[in-house]
């Protein structure tokens, strides 16, 4: 019995030691000329339209593997479908956790599905980097250090408009009209962010998603004299908010969020000249704007869209997207030098010098510390003419919270 | 009316039963015993992901169980049941999350709440049939993501953001040191094997034949005595109260709940699991679970461009493969080894 239980413990002993001396030499996910990196996104199912960023991140990591790989190591960019549906994104996660032993998870897709995973991949302090959403809660360095988001969040888009507002109309009366889930919650929480104490003063009309109209909320804002309304809504709210003010004879400085504001499927079902002088924002640039036909950062990526991904539909700013989230990652490994532990690429990811990308806008840059979060905190105003978005203006950053 | 008649599978149920009973003692030890060693020996043997899978197959294996007492055995056809599945992780998240009960505790109110829920069902069922019934479960289906984003019970249910809550822990008197997923995996394995017993119980005796007779013909089930009516409704209730225990263990295995966990494409998954493990056949559902789960990341294995296609193809194979499904497999397996012998 004592043999059996020396025995036993001397094998647990030598269990428990077996991570401890591994990890000097190999990480997780990491051989002599390997890294291992996974990701989720909905390859199949409603949401697939956003598989195309996983197509353009694996052609990016091959066009680092042509190159030499980073640090003599090949890229091996693993990617599972979840179909969007967050029991499918935590089994998929746990397999290229668990299974397949990947050294760090990059640009998964989707809100409800990193909330399924949210808890389990900074209990097991696996690096979450750079997720595909645009939600605040990624955010949380303090009680979620290991995941980080990378797009302007919600929050800092109206943190953006509010300090714009306050810049050019102190007085002004502002509205929200949001819809009353986290999405538009988030529009609420960033002009609070801005206002402090003065928020008392904002009128707030929220609405459900399940909603037929919003003709109500829009009558109800002018009444109580709103001179600036941010608009916190889905693209089909977004049209018929659109025409309500403009049919009422309401002027107010509009700020519309930039989820909803495609020209196909809001502004030309509202009507294209009743938008004239709404205001959205962006980070990126609009890859169909004659202004960027020779700027070099674009070039770079018509080069490498031409070479890699050559059947790709150039108008997709899918790709624009992967392209600046993918160049944030290899910069963020390239800073690893020759350690590839978990805590060094979560360390180097959160210690970005300001980094300029070719597919953002000129001033917003990437940008992170151990206490913040969010990487893209610029963004740039533009303005409907009836025709197209133009943009005005130099980048604003977001409120520091 | 017809198309409940297509779904039957007749006479091969019957024709086992007395077989086994024929069975030598010995013999039947073995059968427990060596299904024991099935049941438990993953536990030791997988590493932490697969097992996580098979504890997944394996709650998806009940959750078919739930819809095959209804459709297979009592010939209703449910698109809906993805909706008792919701309802049943919902009422385990919101009792652990907000009032901090324990697993255990959650699992009889949880299946109570879909039970009443699936005998309420069981109503307008009575009056709609076959296909009629297919719409209106589906309508359910479409309808409860939504309702679980509602306003009204956010508080409750966490909106969008869902619920979160935390696996139950291996109890202490438990022999050595089971990790949170094979205690889990044995907390899955054991709710659905009583699960199993108590519907493979049901099935056998008066009130299985009845509801077979009524799926069969429901004039002459009438004709002979049988309360049709309440044999529906009850059946309705028992499959809702299944695939919400299902429901229930999902929930804590995934840790979260959310309305997008539980979108139309869960009721077709068991729909799906239940035609290729085995229209009324109870073993058959826990094929049809494992299938639901293990195929698609087989698919995508084989394709990442298009793993529908692949699924797809693969699921239509099966369909040609094994016309009557996995159990049709294993039972003319026996037949034809009890032929020999």
């Amino acid at each position: 019995m004592t043999l059996h239980r020396r025995a036993l413990l001397s094998g647990s002993v030598a269990a428990l030691a077996l991570p401890n001396l591994a990890p000097a030499q190999e990480a997780p996910g990491v051989t002599a000329n390997e890294i291992r990196i996974g990701s989720t996104n909905a390859l199949s199912g409603p949401a697939s339209s956003y598989s195309v960023i996983s197509r353009c991140l694996s052609a990016m990591f091959k066009r680092v593997n042509d190159q030499g790989g980073i640090a003599g190591k090949q890229i091996n960019f693993i990617v599972y479908d979840d179909n969007y549906a967050p029991p499918r994104t935590l089994e998929q996660t746990r397999r290229l956790v668990e299974q397949d032993k990947v050294a760090f998870l990059f640009n998964q897709l989707g809100t409800p599905t990193n909330s399924a995973i949210h808890r389990y991949v900074n209990q097991r302090k696996v690096p979450h980097l750079f997720l595909a959403t645009g939600a605040d809660k990624w955010a949380q360095p303090q009680e979620y250090p290991w995941t980080i988001g990378w797009q302007p969040s919600y929050r800092t888009e109206a943190q953006i408009y509010t300090k714009y507002i306050m810049e050019q109309r102190p007085q002004a009366k502002i509205g929200v009209i949001y819809q009353n889930d986290d999405f538009g919650k988030d529009y609420v929480n960033g002009v609070k962010d801005v206002l402090g104490a003065r928020f008392d003063a904002v009128k707030l009309v929220s609405h459900e998603a399940t909603d037929a109209t919003i003709d109500s909320q829009i009558v109800t804002l002018q009444g109580s004299g709103v001179d600036a309304l941010v608009c916190g809504i889905i693209p089909r709210f977004a049209a018929q908010a659109i025409r309500k003010v403009y049919d009422i004879g309401w002027k107010p400085m509009m700020f519309m969020t930039n989820v909803s504001v495609s020209g196909s499927i809001v502004m030309q079902p509202a009507g294209a000249e009743k938008g004239i002088g709404l205001i959205t924002s962006d980070y990126r640039k609009d890859q169909s704007d004659p202004a960027w036909a020779e700027d070099p950062g674009m070039n770079e990526w018509r080069d490498f869209m031409r070479r890699y991904i050559p059947d790709g539909e150039l108008g997709d700013n899918n790709y624009t997207y992967g392209y600046g989230a993918g160049s944030t990652m290899i910069q963020v490994l390239k800073q690893c030098g020759n350690n590839f532990s978990r805590e060094n690429v979560m360390k180097q990811a959160t210690s970005i010098a300001p980094l300029e990308i070719g597919t953002l806008l000129p001033g917003v840059k990437v940008s992170t510390s151990p206490t913040n979060y969010h990487p893209i905190r610029h963004m740039q105003l533009q303005k409907w003419d009836g025709k197209s978005w133009v943009r005005f203006g130099g980048v604003i950053e977001g409120a520091n919270v | 009316m017809s198309a409940s008649e297509n779904v039957a599978i007749p006479a091969t149920i019957p024709q086992a039963v007395p077989a086994r009973r024929g069975m030598p003692a010995w013999q039947v030890a073995l059968v427990v015993l060596g299904g024991l060693v099935v049941a438990i020996a993953p536990a030791f043997v997988l590493e932490s992901f697969p097992l996580f899978q098979l504890t997944m197959a394996v709650i998806m294996g009940l959750a078919v169980l739930g819809l095959n007492m209804v459709t297979g055995f009592n010939g209703q056809i449910s698109l809906g049941h993805g909706a008792f599945f919701a309802l049943g992780a919902y009422a385990t998240a919101i009792l652990m999350s907000h009032l901090d009960w324990s697993f255990w505790a959650t699992l009889p109110f949880s299946a109570a709440v879909c039970g009443v829920v699936g005998y309420g069902i069981g109503f307008p069922a009575l009056r709609l049939g076959g296909l009629y019934l297919a719409l209106t479960t589906f309508s359910l289906a479409v309808a409860v993501p939504q309702i679980l984003k509602h306003k009204s019970i956010e508080d409750w249910t966490g909106g969008v953001q869902g619920l979160f809550l935390v696996k139950p822990d291996a109890p202490a008197w438990m022999p050595g040191a089971l990790t949170p997923d094979q205690w889990m995996y044995f907390v899955a394995v054991g709710v659905a094997g009583v699960c199993f017993l108590l519907c493979w119980n049901l099935i056998r005796g008066r009130i299985g034949r009845a509801l077979m007779a009524t799926r069969d013909h429901q004039t002459a089930a009438e004709a002979m005595g049988m309360d049709t009516a309440t044999l529906k409704t009850r059946a309705f209730a028992v499959s809702a109260m299944v695939t919400g225990i299902a429901g229930s263990l999902s929930a804590v295995a995934v840790e979260f709940v959310a309305p997008d966990s539980f979108s139309l494409m869960v009721s077709i998954t068991l729909f799906v699991g239940m035609v290729v493990g085995g229209v009324a056949s109870i073993l058959g559902s826990l094929f049809g679970g494992l299938f639901v789960l293990f195929v698609p990341n087989i698919a995508e294995a084989i394709s990442k461009a298009a793993p529908g296609v692949i699924y797809g193809i693969l699921l239509i194979a099966f369909l040609f493969i094994l016309p009557d499904g996995f159990a049709g497999l294993l039972r003319r397996i026996a037949g034809r080894l009890r032929g020999r012998g």
